[in-house]
């Protein structure tokens, strides 16, 4: 029996660069970071007092009164997700409930939530504590959220795997498709813990770069002054379909999600397996699940977090699943890293790479790593055909995930 | 305080809880069905009530409290 096509129908993203996709991905092209100081206050005891903030505030797109009991995991969830269900013309398309689903996960979920509440428990007392702090903080509240928004019925999602959340997340929402339980999945992630709890523990875990006086240089993937990640905010939101069911609707089809790698390192808690081994299977199931040569794999949204260890690890495992041959990104170095989101996000400047025939740029790259002997597009862009992609996601845990697109 | 300050006062607590629009606000009103106010909102409407007009309401009596009137009765005689 032929297995299920599943496409993707409609995009949406609020990210450091921008409040929607398609501002998102011009940022992108034209090489811009979105990593700046922090200013707050909080940020002055800080070891790391940069970060890739929002660049359009919740507060500009939802009401006083909504946000008051949203998480702003949660409420850029539903800002994302708002966005890709009207660029998937689904609003008025008819659509049965019970035949949609949602699968949206958060890497940390509502950490500032929880801190805020606290601080109130702490100052005045149990009785003063928000009555939404629990439907705020819980981690599956942004596919709750989003889920309520839309109507879906058809079961909602919520998928915790550190930094490969987005990815695993639309994984997800390929098996439900396949599996027949929904015709329509709203899959992606979110994150939004720029707060200094999080932000001290990464530090102290001494991953985050401390490159506090060139905001704008310090995401600098594979480049040999890499000194960590930068912590970013965002959320990406993709709408999966079955692909019979976009035909039959007519709907605009992105790209096609191919197929999806999951494996689990079994190695270590943070540090990745010194020879990629989990990553290397995952991009290797993910080919053989999208029945494509890995010659045809051109171009690589690579996870890339600017981390000294965790960037080149990638490149081998690259070279031993795909080959020499495809042009890498790291989107990282512009967009910080988004945890949870990132792996929406990168699989959103994925498609957006297929469908524009344009590799993003990779900036900051000024001086390569020497084992980075793979090609990079480094600070342009780089225009070529690209009929299939890779968007990798790997997550403190030992998750690895990868993603094929290829083109519609 | 007048039956009528209450009401005005608690229509600022509903227009920053909920969103309510203080000119729909008046003593016959029901908060959850002409109100739109839902169960968690009217938690934190009863902890901004007693602040703003420094009584208790018990969890007990909250259920009692169905229109604007009946909080204002139970605000006015506490105060």
């Amino acid at each position: 029996m032929a297995r299920t096509d599943v496409v993707v129908t409609g995009l949406g993203a609020t990210t450091p660069l921008g409040g929607d996709v398609a501002s998102t991905w011009d940022a992108m092209l034209a090489g811009r970071s979105g990593v700046s100081a922090l200013t707050q206050e909080w940020a002055g005891q800080l070891p790391v007092r940069i970060a890739a903030q929002l660049a359009v505030e919740p507060s500009e797109v939802l009401d006083r009164v909504r946000l008051r009991r949203l998480d702003r995991s949660e409420a850029i969830a539903l800002i994302a997700a708002q966005q890709a269900w009207a660029d998937a013309g689904l609003a008025d398309s008819g659509l049965d409930p019970e035949r949609l689903a949602v699968s949206v996960g958060s890497g940390i979920g509502g950490a500032t939530t929880m801190l805020a509440q606290d601080d109130i428990l702490e100052a005045s007392g149990p009785r003063r504590v928000s009555p939404h702090t629990v439907p705020m903080l819980m981690p599956n509240g942004p596919a709750a959220w989003v889920g309520l928004e839309l109507g879906a019925k058809a079961g909602v999602h919520s998928v915790a795997s550190a930094c490969a959340t987005g990815a695993e997340a639309i994984a997800l929402g390929l098996d439900i498709i396949r599996a027949g339980r929904a015709d329509v999945v709203v899959a992606g992630g979110t994150e939004a813990v720029i707060h200094p709890l999080p932000i001290a523990g990464f530090a102290s875990m001494r991953a985050m770069s401390t490159r506090n006086d060139e905001p704008e240089k310090a995401s600098r993937p594979w480049d040999k002054g890499r000194d960590g990640f930068v912590l970013g905010e965002g959320a990406g939101v993709v709408v999966l379909e079955s692909a019979a069911h976009a035909a039959a609707r007519g709907a605009r089809v992105y790209a096609r999600l191919a197929g999806a790698g999951i494996t689990s390192d079994a190695y270590d808690i943070v540090q990745p397996h010194a020879e990629g081994e989990g990553a290397i299977r995952a991009i290797q199931k993910a080919l053989a699940d999208a029945d494509v040569a890995k010659m045809d794999v051109m171009h690589v949204n690579a996870h890339a977090t600017s981390t000294p260890v965790g960037d080149m690890l990638e490149i081998g495992a690259l070279r031993k699943a795909v080959g020499d041959h495809p042009v890498l990104s790291a989107t990282k170095s512009m967009t910080g890293h988004l945890l949870g989101a990132a792996g929406a996000l990168e699989s959103i400047a994925t498609i957006l790479a297929i469908r524009d025939g344009v590799v993003p740029p990779t900036i900051n790259l000024d001086d390569p790593d020497d084992g980075l002997t793979l090609d990079v597009a480094a600070h342009k862009p780089r225009h070529m055909e690209i009929p299939v992609a890779l968007n990798n996601a790997f997550g403190f845990g030992g998750h690895n995930v990868a993603l094929v697109f290829t083109r519609a | 305080m007048t039956r009528d300050e209450i009401t005005a006062g608690l229509a600022e607590i509903l227009e920053e809880v909920a969103g309510v629009n203080p000119d729909d606000v008046a003593e016959g009103k029901s908060f959850t069905d002409d109100l739109d106010v839902d169960s968690l909102s009217m938690v934190e409407v009863v902890v901004a009530a007693e602040e703003k007009f420094g009584v208790k309401i018990p969890d007990n009596e909250v259920q009692n409290l169905k229109t604007v009137g009946d909080a204002v009765s139970y605000i006015a005689a506490q105060s």
